[in-house]
């Protein structure tokens, strides 16, 4: 038998508005902007696929079942500016076949720069889920997939079972992602591996006219599926929700692909679905995955050069976590939230550099006309909230 | 394929970003095997002699140092040069706006005269006069004497030499461009690398704006510096867009050591302007920047470097904008002084209202420094690796000064990319677009 394993991740980032050093104020973010967006996206992708994975589920009488990591500021967005959004995560919830994973609630890159904080955002996470869908995650996914066997000892110490990331082929050799593993040296937490062959088959290529395989039908797609048995128990299909409309729009005919799949999954004897919880228990593993460095599920590097790539990058994270200490022990809400915002992982992915010269794909995604614009914007709004640590201060 | 090229600065001898075109394009010709044959005017005053000099590439860099006069002559081993003595010195005498305004026309008629007898086969090897303009005491309006007389010569050339396409090097040349696509039958290419709009605004000449117009018109293509510029030949001159070829400008970098970093490592930073200060390089802009950079900040200096009608009232804005012991103006640099400002700055700044295509940022990051320029200016349409500013926001101008200034990875990261990314132009590339147009116009000529 071979068990398909959906995790859709769902994020939006609160971005900034333009904010220049001539600035004074502390209106940092785009509400207009992040509204509009919210509300495109949820026309395009999150009202019409999540509509159907509960169509999905009713048809396929709860034989068909997913899992979901929604970052914290993303669900917040959608309290303020799409309930129908939240509504919908509702309902998937109430049918009992939706898992929810933790994460870090602002969607930032706290693991690499401060532990503390990482484990905050976490708990804040954990917290929300709990709040809105009555739900203890007990499988943590790190942002972007950032992963390394500190991540799991961490992830392990914090009680989580089990931790999705990329199956890297550098590290598994000629081993396969649809297996579990092991980090070395613990009992806990069992690693699920991105299957980023079959991933990408639908994230990336699925609407290529290029691609050798396009159109691909839910039949092949369920072949390829089926080929696990006998090597492996899992297919793990990990990927942002918004390919679903947003990544590859309606005319691709992405939406009837996802409608015909768990038929044809499921009409090929013993295959099925599982949430990630559901895998951990039913399966075994089969020894240890072994991620001394970072790995990630970004571009085909799988590292975290999308992020880190330059020295923009990691010279605005370095600054922000600088403020760590001085923002919490002021212990003023509003300031701790702007700060945490600021740490959503998309800020440093915006002054990216490597894709600039070739990035149309990423260009849709980029609210700047370049990486040194969103450097320089993003540097002004820290020297302004550092403006208001300093006054802090000293009125104090 | 053998060019015949009309030019009208080249290396030494420069004002702008002409020359040092010129010099690139025949350069890549040279090494893709084209065959030039350049038509230089050398200003030789009052020598009026008829005579067409043939130059070689090493007495035309005569003077300087003779393993560097080997080298330049080398690679210019496929071109030919042909000085002729005419005095086109347009920067001088047009870029004081009063001046300006009484260039007055002549009407081509010694032009076509020396047409008819060279098409009639007529001895013609008398002197040749500059033409009278309707006013010859004015020296602007000896400047179309000038572009009359560069036409007439290169009547006398046309008639004595075989080539296959004609390229002529802005307005200038254009009357003789004509002239010897009438003389010899072969196409008319054009190259546009600025427009009397860009360099005066609205307030254009109407005999130059119709010498570029006549010379686009005739051409059998047009090649611009810039998608911006080819917009401008489009609307402002009616040509056709798909006549138009844009060709980029480009550079090659350098194989000389970088000149030491000056001495005077400052605790204060530089921030240069260079390039003439005249209306259509945006110096207000750049003024007005930096008052409002030295609102945040004192430990900057801003360096004004060139020449032009503005040095004045640029040195008064300042002045009334109570910064003008921070803003310093240093005259027309050339050669060595070039090279170590932009080695002294931290970013150098393009403010053009209006800039075809604008090589000095190239320059600027060739001697690793970034750069920030203007949205109007053809160079951003290649260059991605470099801040850009709407001329007229000197609010974000400002803005992005202070964070180079400040931000030491900003600066850092736009070096690495920057000069990453113009290593990869070279002039090859542009004479190799040169030589697809010129097919395009052989080819049209012969259908």
């Amino acid at each position: 038998m071979a068990t398909v394993c959906f995790y859709f991740q769902v994020h939006q980032p609160c971005r900034l508005r333009r904010y220049s050093i001539f600035n004074a104020d502390h209106q940092y973010f785009d509400h207009e902007k992040n509204e509009q967006i919210c509300q495109k996206v949820a026309h395009k992708c999150y009202k019409p696929a999540m509509s159907l994975l509960l169509d999905l589920i009713e048809v396929h009488d709860k034989r068909f079942r997913c899992s979901f990591s929604v970052s914290g500021i993303a669900l917040e967005q959608f309290e303020q500016y799409s309930p129908e959004v939240l509504e919908l995560l509702h309902r998937l919830n109430d049918t009992g076949c939706v898992e929810f994973l933790a994460e870090t609630y602002y969607h930032s890159l706290a693991f690499l720069y401060s532990r503390a904080e990482f484990a905050r955002q976490i708990k804040m996470h954990e917290q929300k889920i709990g709040e809105l869908f009555g739900q203890q995650p007990s499988v943590f996914r790190n942002t972007e997939l950032i992963y390394n066997n500190e991540v799991a000892r961490f992830a392990a110490n914090m009680g989580f079972k089990g931790v999705v990331c990329e199956g890297v082929d550098r590290l598994l050799g000629h081993r396969s992602p649809a297996f579990l593993y092991l980090p070395p040296n613990l009992s806990t937490p069992v690693l699920l591996l991105k299957n980023y062959r079959l991933s990408d088959d639908i994230a990336f290529r699925f609407g290529n006219r290029a691609w050798p395989e396009w159109p691909l039908t839910a039949d092949r797609f369920a072949n390829w599926i089926n080929d696990i048995n006998g090597t492996g128990y899992v297919a793990n299909l990990f990927m942002d929700f918004e390919t679903l409309g947003e990544h590859q729009w309606e005319d691709t005919g992405i939406f009837h692909f996802l409608e015909d799949l768990p038929g044809k999954v499921m009409s090929r004897p013993g295959n099925d679905f599982a949430t990630v919880s559901e895998v951990i228990d039913r399966f075994p593993t089969s020894g240890e995955y072994d991620v001394p460095q970072l790995t990630s599920w970004a571009d085909t590097e799988r590292d975290l050069s999308a992020w880190l790539g330059n020295s923009m990058q990691s010279n605005a994270l370095t600054e922000i976590y600088r403020l760590e200490s001085a923002v919490v022990a002021k212990g003023d809400p509003e300031l701790l939230d702007d700060w945490r915002r600021l740490q959503t992982s998309d800020h440093f992915y915006y002054m990216c550099t490597k894709y600039f010269a070739d990035g149309d794909v990423h260009k849709y995604f980029i609210p700047y006309d370049s990486p040194y614009d969103s450097y320089i914007n993003f540097m002004n709004v820290m020297d302004n909230l550092r403006g208001r640590l300093r006054m802090a201060s000293v009125a104090s | 394929m053998k060019v015949l090229m009309l030019g009208w600065e080249f290396p030494p001898f420069i004002s702008g970003g002409l020359g040092t075109a010129c010099y690139g394009l025949t350069r890549g010709m040279s090494q893709l095997g084209t065959e030039v044959l350049f038509v230089l005017p050398k200003a030789v005053p009052a020598d009026y002699s008829s005579h067409v000099r043939l130059l070689t590439p090493t007495a035309l860099f005569a003077g300087g140092d003779s393993d560097e006069i080997e080298r330049k002559a080398a690679e210019l081993a496929g071109v030919t040069f042909l000085a002729v003595s005419a005095q086109m010195k347009p920067y001088d005498s047009m870029t004081e706006p009063g001046k300006r305004r009484f260039l007055l026309g002549t009407d081509m008629k010694e032009v076509d005269e020396q047409i008819e007898r060279a098409l009639r086969g007529d001895d013609d090897s008398g002197p040749i006069e500059a033409a009278k303009s309707t006013n010859a005491s004015d020296y602007a309006g000896d400047l179309m004497g000038q572009v009359d007389r560069y036409a007439r010569l290169v009547v006398r050339i046309a008639k004595r030499h075989d080539f296959d396409v004609i390229h002529a090097h802005d307005w200038l040349t254009y009357r003789g461009g004509i002239a010897a696509a009438r003389i010899s039958g072969k196409p008319l290419v054009v190259h546009v690398h600025s427009t009397e709009f860009d360099r005066s605004g609205e307030n254009v000449n109407q005999v130059v704006y119709d010498v570029e117009r006549a010379g686009m018109h005739t051409a059998a293509r047009v090649i611009t510096v810039s998608y911006l510029t080819k917009r401008i030949v489009t609307q402002r001159y009616g040509v056709d867009p798909d006549k138009i070829d844009v060709v980029y400008n480009a550079i090659d970098r350098n194989g000389k050591a970088p000149a030491p970093i000056p001495a005077i490592r400052r605790n204060e930073r530089i921030v240069l302007f260079l390039g003439r200060i005249t209306m259509q390089k945006g110096p207000e802009y750049f003024v007005r920047a930096a008052h409002l950079v030295l609102e945040k900040m004192n430990n900057v200096r801003f360096l004004m470097a060139g020449s032009g009608d503005m040095v004045r009232s640029s040195i008064e804005l300042a002045a009334d904008l109570g910064i003008g012991h921070k803003v310093l103006f240093t005259g027309f640099l050339r050669g060595q002084d070039v090279e170590t400002v932009f080695r002294m700055a931290d970013l150098y700044v393009m403010p053009s209202v209006s800039e075809p295509f604008g090589i000095a940022p190239l320059e600027a990051i060739n001697h690793e420094t970034p750069v920030l320029i203007s949205k109007q200016s053809g160079v951003s349409e290649i260059l991605r690796h470099a801040l850009k500013v709407d001329f007229w926001d000197v609010e974000e101008m400002a803005n992005k000064i202070i964070a180079v200034l400040r931000h030491p990875p900003l600066q850092a990261t736009l070096r690495e990319h920057s000069v990453l990314e113009v290593s990869r132009f070279s002039w090859r590339d542009s004479a190799a677009n040169c030589i697809g147009v010129y097919q395009k116009a052989v080819g049209q000529k012969g259908s």
